[in-house]
This record gives structure tokens, C-alpha cells and sequence, in this order.
């Protein structure tokens, strides 16, 4: 699967799209082919502050666990119950509907060790 | 396909094991009793189909080979079987006096001064029930001696990157930080990385030797000797011992703390996931931490249960050990004595290099090294090759009747088999199984769609474990449950 | 020997690895072969090793004598269908079932356990046995912390002390804050005296170890309202055939001990320890758990589940260290369970109660003893003895009687109490001949003084 060139890629295989001081997180194909089928996803509280690049959940496939490390800080306004609900969705359409945190006051201008698409799918190709 | 057993029966069945007292419930106020037993009344007949149904549906060491690395499932003799059942075990009761369990606390006492003398510690405790219990144990005691010599800061545990997973989950209970050593690239521990790691806040180390590759850690002395340097404790997983009974001890190799597997090294069966039996080893300065009670015999040749230990971390169990459990590996010793153990070990390597040299045409075994009781091999060049993945072959491998061997652990080796044979096989089974082996590479070539097929005659085939861990994650789909008509009712 | 080589095989596999000798294929470093002969006994042809272990056996006299002794381990008829079909080397000699392929006997076995506990339990879900009643305890607790973050514990002084025992033990090194409730004047838990506040969870066992039938309810209140969780500890299993389950008494985690479900006293072990939970806490729950499932030709299967909780996966972060467990005795205790069914157990539960009521009433009628406490009991109670109890147990032991534990061993204030157990095995002679050994010791012991 091609990366969406829309967002930013983390070496952990997190996703973030950053809309000014929003942004939405995931994981990518990458990850989520990888681990496999997902049984469990642990998310962060709503209005837990977070740390770039400190672990802010869990995803769980039949046979591994991987953390989720946060690609910026910000701070947690909305996780996505539906993939706590099912964590399929995140095999299904891990860029889409599989999204898991949105964050505010996100500082957009800040892009330290984040990677564009194509220095992503780079990485992806050389694993 | 069985049915449940809660699928089964019907009320009324099965009244006929004591005289009726009554109405003896009487006895008992209203309002502390239960509503109704929903358990289901089945005939003696429907217990025998089921279980011989289920008994059916089962791989096991009588009927099959379990090249099951790590797990030493060797054959489990029927004496062990006999000892256990004996009426004068079975029937005695953990609070009989001392006087009137003069026999089974020699058998404590023998096995006690037995694994004492094989392993080079200075004292056992054969409390723990398992391995895992055993880990946690020698942690508590760990922990307790650094509080007593004042170093109670200590709170790192290093342990190798090839660990069974139960070490750091051990040392995490006792709120040690886990901090892991790398490999070398022959497949050792890297002493140089272990000694970077090592400073003040060092408590313990944890290593296997022969390590979960199969190989002999040749500088033991060198990191045992680093470690003390540095404070800390080395602890032994005994995982492995099967490779060294006899030959050499962890105790001179400067280990202070070990546990056992009597459930892998000295027969006890594993029973579909226990029960096992984990005794811990302790050094002379570490023994008094021992749990407790632990037998002593008194100067008349009398045994009794020591509850004096004042050091004693205290008991780890209800009672004072997997007593049965210790009885079968009991019979396990004395049958072999000292050079029979040895010749067992001996063999064991034996097997796991006779199938290692077997299969190397086939499978790329890493590290150019003879092997001990196990060894690993990687289909990750079968995958390029073929998209055949190492699960594949073991789901091929029970087709032919052959239980798989580990599978993707340790992680070092990429899709990874550990085969342990174990002592107790002929060659010509051995010989069997590389045959068996080379049939699956070569379908593999020639048909790998096929591959992923396997198994096709096993009572099921490969199941869903997405869906039932999704599910499970709710807490649904772990128990039976009554059709919804009848929990109406 | 069990290893089948030949001098001959040895060989011919010796030339196919290319090594010159089995010692060639273990050699050691400098230091660590061991050089002189051990201090382990030679070894002894099967036929002696069988002879000699029993005459182990054979040398424990208190195995044969007539016995009253429970106290977190029972006498109970095991029905011979039980370990006939339950130690079959299908499941005997098999492996840890990961290989759900290989492994459909045992999975469906645990899952059946599974649902029995939760059924006699009233929980959601219960995992695929522990080692034992103590350890169940620990991970009881171990579950409360990661339920609420919080460190103190508060256990009831009637919960048996070795539980209490291994429970410290563990608190020692995981920092953990234990604090005991005490007891009232009837050897009930004084739930009057219990501080809830900051603590993980409420412990209390019922039947407790004097044998009173606990009312979980008040306990369970308190914990609840302050945002603790309640568990309940079971040692005598059998009791959960009769008694309310722990669900509807308010516990949230129900474990313990089910020894009494077809297992032999074995000295102690193995047992089988159970935890079992409401369905919120599944994920806390420690080692093995079967769920049910379809193969791909969409038959009913089963396989072991949230694996992501073990430490094979987590490492240290998983909810316990726990690896093996007791496979094999919950097995023994679910073919237990199908040979007895609801109304066997019932009946066994009754003709307990009825034969520890026969008892308590005789040995109470004797002079000089009476009940040491008034709530109901089920198959065990505590006696006043008008002697040191320690005392008149040991002349009793002389008799071949096994008289029941004197508490003196666990709570030295109570010198003067036995602990006693009838069981659907004890009769009415039994009764008789102990009755008659207690009144006659009594009135020696005090001659003797």
C-alpha cells in the first residue's frame, strides 16, 4: 500500500496528521500487517497530556504486543471508541476509520524526527 | 465433535455416592444458602464416552514425538506413576504430625540433599510449583538479602534477550527494572555489553546454561565473576538442565540462586500444563532465605518440618510442596544415580546434534557449533524462497503425528524452530522425523499454496484466534453459556 | 534407564554428527566438568526403586489412621471413574496445549473447568486453574492493585493463616500493605472494625478457618463504597454446592482452593488453585485461558486466548509470571465434577454438613468441651477443649487418631481449641471411637496433672 502523503510517518510506524493545532494518530499498513489480526487496543484518557515520543497505548494482536509511542505532544481530545470496540478496524483501514487518538494544541511548526511519506515508505522497503 | 458437557445430561443422574442425609441443608440459615447447582447430573457411561472422546483428540509423549524445544518432553516412566499413587502418600494429610510422615519426609529430605549435591548448592527448598513460582521465589529472596546487607537500592535485573519470557516477568513483580543484554553473533551473551550494564544498581542476572539456542555460554566464570564484582546475584534457570545433570554444576559455574524444572529434567509428565514442581537452589549465604518449613533430620535420624528459618522469606505456597510431583522425579533419581543422570545428559546432546546434522541441508542452522540438548534452525531463507513460513512446516509436522517444535522464539532467529528432542528417543524415530521434515521442505518447493493448508488431519484444523480473542477481550466466549430460553427459565 | 541407545546406535550417530565421542559433544570449560563422584546414592534396579519407595510410603503411619484433620485440605471419596479417565497418558503425557491442533482434548477440558467455576462461583469468567488456594490469593490481590493503583490490602484474620502467610511473603517484596481485620467473639470477620479507605481490595474467606460460614454482604459494602473491590476466598470447595455464591454476596474476584473436587491430600500438593472474576476484569486475569472458536472447515474449536496478558508475549508487563499451572488436577477435578453431577455434589454436601453436625454435637456433649463458636459451620468447626488441645491431640495420635489441628499451631492465644473436620467418609464409629479417645484422654491429662 502506497503512504498517504498527507501525514507524517514515526519510526515505531505511528502515523499523524496535523491540521494547525490538531491532529489525528494511528498506526500504518506497515504496522498493522505485521502484527496481524488485532484483538485489543489500549488508548490514552481524553485530556491526557502527551509526550513525544513516550508510550501512549497498546496494540495487541493474537500473538504480539506493540506500544504506541505519540508522534508529537498535545493533548488528548477524542480516542475512537469504535476500534476499542473493534479492533479490526484497524487491519481494515488503518489510515482511515482506524484511526486511534486526535490531539489539540499540537505545535504544527514542530516536525522533529518525523518522516514524509516517502522517507517512510523508504524505511518500510528496507525492512 | 463432542458435545460440552453442559450440552449433555439430565437431571437426576448420577445420586448414588453417599447415603441421603436429608434435608441436612436445614442445618443452614435460609440466606446463606444458594438458589440452585446448574451444573449438569451426567451418567457414569456419558463421563466415560467424553472423556475418551476428548482423550482422543489429544497429541502426547506416549503416542508422539514432541521435538518441543525448551520443554524437555521426555518419556515419563510409569514407576514415577506407581510411587505416586502409592496409598501412604496419597492419603496423608499435610497436617500429620511429624511422627507419622517419617517416610515421606525422608523422600523430602533425600530429594532435598540429592539436587543439593547435582547442582552444587548448598540447599534446597522444593516448595515451589513450578518454574515461574521458583523465579519469583529466588526474587523475594533476592530481594530480602539486599534490604539485609543494606543495599536495598539495588533494583535492576539484566537478563539475556534469548530469556524464556517468565524471567522478566518475575523480576517485574518484585519492581526490578528489566534491562536486557544483547547476543553475539555466536549466539552468546555479550559480555562486553553485559559489563557496560553493570553498576551499583545491579541486583541480579538471569541466565539459562546451555542458553535457549542450545549453546554452552563458555564464559560463564567470566560473567558470573563480573556480576559478583559488581554486587549482584547470578540466578540459574534451570530450563535447560537437562544438558548438564552430571556433567557440570551451576553452583561451580558461581550461580547462587537456581530454580528446577522436575516437570522437564527429571520426568514428572507434564500433564497438559502442569502440575510441575520448581525447587530453588540457594549459595550457603543465600539459603537462609529459603521458604519455609523445609525438612531437617535430627541427630536420632528422626526427620521433622523446620519452622525456625527467622531469615526465611516465608512460605511461597499453602502447603510444603508438590509433594506427588516430587515423589516421580524421586523415582526418576534413584533409579539412574549419578552416572545414569550423566549418560542421560550425555544423550540428550547426542540426539539434538544427531537431528541438527540431519536436517542442516534443509533448514539454515545458525551458529556453526555443535549443539547441547537443543538446537535452533530458521526457515526465513524457505520463505524467500517459497513464502513458506516455519509455522507452516510445524502445522505439517503434526499431520505426520509429530508435535511442533517451538516456533518463533527466541527472537534472534528469525522464523525460528527449536528442536529438543530429548534423551529418551530412538534413532530410529529421529530418523523418522528428518524424513518427515525433508517431505514438507520438498512440498514446500514444489506446491507452497499447499503448505498453508496444513494440517488436514488433525481432529480441527487451524482455527480462528482473531475473532475469539476479540471477543474474549469482553469477557465473552471464555465459558459456556446457557441458550437464552433457559436463563429465562 | 529409559534412553533406548545401543552401543551401536551410538556410533552410527556419532559418525553422522562427526564427532569423535558423546564427551566430545558436551565438552567444558576449564574447571566445570565435575571430577569426583557426587554424593548421590548408586542406582538402584526399578524393581528395588519400587520396593524402596514403598517402603516410604508404607513408614507414614498417619496416613492409615482414623482422621479429623481439614483445615484447607479434605478427605473426600474419590469415585475410581475419576483418575481412570482423568490420568489416561493422552492427557497425562501431554504438552501445554498452544498447538490447539494437537491439543483439542485438553482445551475443551479447560474451558469445561472454566465454566464450572464460573458457575459455581456466579462469576463471568474464571482462567484455567492456579497452583493452589495461597498463590490464588496473591494473584486476587495482585488484580485489585492493577484495578485501582492502589497498595494496602485488607485480609480478614479468618482467612487460612498460610494463605495470610504466602500473601506476606509476596507483600514483603512487592510493596504491598497488608492489614488484618479482626475478629469478633463468634469468629466472625468484624466487618465493624474494617477501615475500606485506600485499600486495593477486602479480603474474606467463607467458610473462614474456624469453619463459621462468613456473610460476605458487609464486607463487600464497605469495599464498594470505598472504591475497593471484594474478594472472596474459598478453601473447602464443596461448600460452594450448598453455600451462596460469592457473586451474590458482592464479591467482584472469587478464588481458592478445589483439592476437594477428586484430588488425593498428597502431603499437600498438587492441588488446584482457581480464580474466577466479573467480566469486567477479564483482561487482569492471570496465565491460561481457553476460548471457544471455529477451524477453518468452521468446526467448534477451542484455543488458549488474550495471550497478550502472558509473559511468553508481555514480558514484564504481563498481569503474572504465571507459566505452567495445575492443567492436570483441574482436569482430575472436572471429570470430578461431570462424574457427580448436581445432585451428587448436593448429596455429598449434604451428608457433610450432617456428619460434622453428628460430630460437633457428640464431642460438644463430652464434659469439659463445648463449641467454641455459635454461627453455622459446614464440615469443620472449632472446639473448646478443657485441656491444651495440642496436648490431647498428641495422646490421640498415640491411638491412631488424628484428632483435628490445634489452632495453637496458627494462633497461640487459642491453646485450648481444636480445629475438627467430618467428611462424607467419616461414620458413625468413627464418632463414636473419637469421642470415646477424647473423653478418656481428657481424664487422664487431667490426672496426669
Amino acid at each position: 500500500m502506497a503512504q498517504p502523503s498527507d501525514r507524517f510517518y514515526t519510526k515505531e510506524h505511528e502515523w499523524v496528521k496535523i491540521d494547525g493545532k490538531n491532529a489525528i494518530v494511528g498506526i500504518t499498513d506497515y504496522a498493522q500487517s505485521s502484527l496481524g489480526d488485532i484483538v485489543y487496543v489500549e488508548l490514552p484518557k481524553p485530556g491526557a497530556a502527551l509526550e513525544r515520543s513516550k508510550p501512549i497505548g497498546v496494540v495487541e494482536s493474537v500473538k504480539a504486543v506493540s506500544d504506541i509511542y505519540a508522534p508529537v505532544a498535545g493533548t488528548v481530545t477524542e480516542i475512537n471508541a469504535a476500534v476499542e470496540d473493534d479492533p479490526a478496524k484497524v487491519n481494515g483501514d488503518p489510515f482511515g476509520d482506524g484511526w486511534l487518538v486526535k490531539l489539540s494544541g499540537v505545535d504544527a511548526a514542530d516536525t522533529t524526527g518525523l518522516l514524509d511519506a516517502a522517507a517512510y515508505e523508504e524505511l518500510v522497503k528496507s525492512l | 465433535m463432542p458435545s460440552l458437557l453442559f450440552e449433555m445430561g439430565a437431571p437426576g443422574r448420577g445420586s448414588r455416592f453417599v447415603a441421603d442425609a436429608g434435608g441436612a441443608k436445614k442445618y443452614l440459615p435460609a440466606d446463606l444458602l444458594r438458589s440452585e447447582l446448574p451444573i449438569p447430573d451426567l451418567a457414569e457411561i456419558e463421563v466415560a464416552r467424553h472423556f475418551m472422546d476428548l482423550s482422543g483428540r489429544n497429541f502426547s509423549v506416549d503416542r508422539n514425538f514432541y521435538p518441543l524445544g525448551s520443554c524437555t518432553m521426555k518419556y515419563n516412566p510409569k514407576l514415577n506413576e506407581a510411587a505416586a499413587g502409592f496409598p501412604g502418600f496419597t492419603d496423608l494429610h499435610p497436617f500429620a504430625p511429624d511422627d507419622g510422615a517419617q517416610g515421606a519426609l525422608q523422600l523430602l529430605w533425600d530429594m532435598e540433599r540429592t539436587l543439593s549435591a547435582l547442582f552444587g548448592m548448598a540447599e534446597f527448598s522444593l516448595m515451589p510449583a513450578a518454574g515461574a513460582h521458583g523465579e519469583i521465589t529466588a526474587m523475594l529472596m533476592a530481594k530480602k538479602h539486599f534490604a539485609a546487607i543494606g543495599q536495598g537500592s539495588r533494583n535492576v535485573c539484566l537478563v539475556p534477550d534469548t530469556a524464556h519470557g517468565t524471567n522478566p516477568a518475575s523480576a517485574a513483580m518484585v519492581g526490578y527494572r528489566v534491562v536486557s543484554i544483547p547476543s553475539t553473533s555466536r549466539g552468546r551473551t555479550d559480555v562486553g555489553a553485559l559489563r557496560s550494564r553493570l553498576d551499583g544498581s545491579t541486583a541480579v542476572c538471569m541466565m539459562t546454561n546451555p542458553n535457549t539456542l542450545g549453546l554452552f555460554e563458555d564464559d560463564i566464570i567470566e560473567i558470573t565473576q563480573a556480576v559478583h564484582d559488581a554486587g549482584g546475584l547470578m540466578y540459574y534457570d534451570g530450563a535447560n538442565a537437562n544438558a548438564i545433570v552430571g556433567l557440570t554444576r551451576p553452583g561451580d559455574m558461581g550461580f547462587d540462586l537456581l530454580h528446577l524444572n522436575l516437570h522437564k529434567t527429571f520426568s514428572v509428565p507434564h500433564g497438559g500444563g502442569g502440575p510441575g514442581s520448581g525447587p530453588v537452589g540457594a549459595s550457603a549465604a543465600l539459603a537462609k532465605y529459603l521458604p519455609k518449613p523445609i525438612v531437617v533430620r535430627a541427630a536420632d535420624k528422626s526427620f521433622a518440618l523446620d519452622w525456625r528459618r527467622p531469615d526465611s522469606i516465608g512460605p511461597v505456597r499453602e502447603f510444603w510442596s508438590h509433594f506427588l510431583a516430587i515423589v516421580r522425579a524421586y523415582a526418576y533419581v534413584i533409579v539412574h544415580g549419578e552416572e545414569g543422570l550423566r549418560r542421560n545428559s550425555l544423550l540428550a546432546v547426542l540426539n539434538a546434534n544427531y537431528v541438527r546434522a540431519k536436517i542442516k541441508d534443509m533448514l539454515t542452522v545458525p551458529y556453526d557449533d555443535f549443539c547441547r540438548h537443543e538446537f535452533v534452525c530458521s526457515a526465513e531463507t524457505l520463505k524467500k524462497e517459497t513464502g513458506v513460513r516455519a509455522l507452516d512446516l510445524a502445522k505439517g509436522l503434526l499431520d505426520a503425528g509429530v508435535h511442533a517444535p517451538t516456533m518463533y522464539w527466541p527472537h534472534v532467529v528469525p522464523e525460528c524452530l527449536m528442536i529438543e528432542p530429548t534423551e529418551t528417543e530412538t534413532k530410529e524415530t529421529l530418523d523418522a522425523f528428518a524424513e518427515t521434515l525433508r517431505a514438507l521442505v520438498k512440498q514446500s518447493h514444489d506446491d507452497p499454496a499447499s503448505m498453508a493448508e496444513l494440517p488436514l488431519h488433525t481432529p480441527v484444523r487451524r482455527v480462528d484466534e482473531a475473532q475469539v480473542g476479540r471477543q474474549a477481550n469482553k469477557g465473552i466466549g471464555l465459558r459456556w453459556e446457557p441458550p437464552p430460553n433457559e436463563r429465562a427459565r | 534407564m529409559y534412553a533406548p541407545h545401543t552401543e551401536r546406535d551410538i556410533q552410527a550417530m556419532l559418525e553422522v554428527i562427526g564427532a569423535k565421542s558423546l564427551e566430545a559433544l558436551s565438552s567444558l570449560p576449564r574447571g566445570l566438568k565435575i571430577e569426583k563422584p557426587l554424593d548421590v546414592e548408586a542406582p538402584l534396579p526399578e524393581a528395588n526403586a519400587y520396593a524402596r519407595i514403598k517402603e516410604l510410603a508404607d513408614a507414614n503411619s498417619a496416613a492409615r489412621m482414623l482422621s479429623f484433620l481439614g483445615a484447607g485440605a479434605y478427605r473426600h471419596y474419590q469415585p475410581p471413574a475419576v483418575p481412570w479417565f482423568a490420568t489416561r497418558s493422552e492427557f497425562l503425557t501431554s504438552y501445554t496445549p498452544y498447538q490447539a491442533e494437537a491439543s483439542q482434548g485438553s482445551l475443551q477440558a479447560i474451558f469445561e473447568w472454566q465454566t464450572y467455576v464460573s458457575l459455581l462461583t456466579g462469576m463471568d469468567v474464571s482462567n484455567a486453574s492456579l497452583y493452589d488456594g495461597a498463590t490464588a490469593l496473591v494473584e486476587g490481590v495482585i488484580m485489585s492493585m492493577h484495578a485501582n493503583g492502589r497498595k494496602r490490602v485488607a485480609i480478614s484474620r479468618g482467612v487460612h493463616p498460610m494463605y495470610r502467610a504466602v500473601l506476606d511473603t509476596y507483600a514483603a517484596g512487592m510493596g504491598l500493605e497488608v492489614t488484618e481485620i479482626p475478629l469478633s467473639a463468634n469468629g466472625l470477620t468484624d466487618a465493624s472494625k474494617l477501615d475500606a479507605s485506600g485499600v486495593a481490595c477486602v479480603v474474606v474467606q467463607s467458610p473462614n478457618f474456624f469453619g463459621c460460614i462468613e456473610d460476605l454482604t458487609p464486607a463487600a459494602k464497605a469495599a464498594h463504597e470505598a472504591g475497593a473491590l471484594c474478594v472472596s476466598v474459598t478453601a473447602e470447595a464443596l461448600s460452594l454446592a450448598v453455600l451462596k455464591t460469592p457473586r451474590e454476596s458482592g464479591a467482584d474476584i472469587a478464588l481458592g482452593e478445589a483439592q476437594s473436587f477428586g484430588l488425593p491430600l498428597g502431603y499437600g500438593g498438587p492441588y488446584v488453585g482457581f480464580i474466577a472474576a466479573t467480566r469486567e476484569h477479564v483482561r487482569r486475569l492471570p496465565g491460561r485461558l481457553v476460548g471457544e472458536t471455529k477451524d477453518v472447515d468452521g468446526r467448534r474449536a477451542f484455543v488458549l486466548t488474550l495471550q497478550g496478558r502472558e509473559q511468553h508475549i508481555r514480558r514484564e508487563l504481563a498481569t503474572s509470571n504465571i507459566c505452567t499451572n495445575q492443567a492436570l488436577c483441574a482436569l482430575i477435578a472436572t471429570v470430578y465434577l461431570a462424574t457427580v453431577g448436581s445432585t451428587g455434589l448436593q448429596a455429598i454436601a449434604a451428608a457433610n454438613l450432617k456428619r460434622a453436625r453428628e460430630l460437633k454435637e457428640a464431642v460438644c456433649a463430652l464434659p469439659g468441651f463445648a463449641s467454641a463458636h455459635e454461627g453455622p459451620t459446614f464440615n469443620e468447626f472449632c472446639v473448646r477443649t478443657p485441656v491444651p488441645a495440642a496436648t490431647l491431640a498428641k495422646r490421640l495420635e498415640k491411638q491412631g487418631i488424628l484428632a483435628g489441628l490445634p489452632l495453637s499451631r496458627f494462633y497461640p492465644e487459642l491453646d485450648h481449641d481444636l480445629l475438627m473436620c467430618a467428611t462424607e467418609l467419616t461414620s458413625s464409629d468413627d464418632i463414636k471411637r473419637v469421642t470415646a479417645a477424647l473423653a478418656k484422654e481428657t481424664e487422664r491429662a487431667v490426672a496426669a496433672v
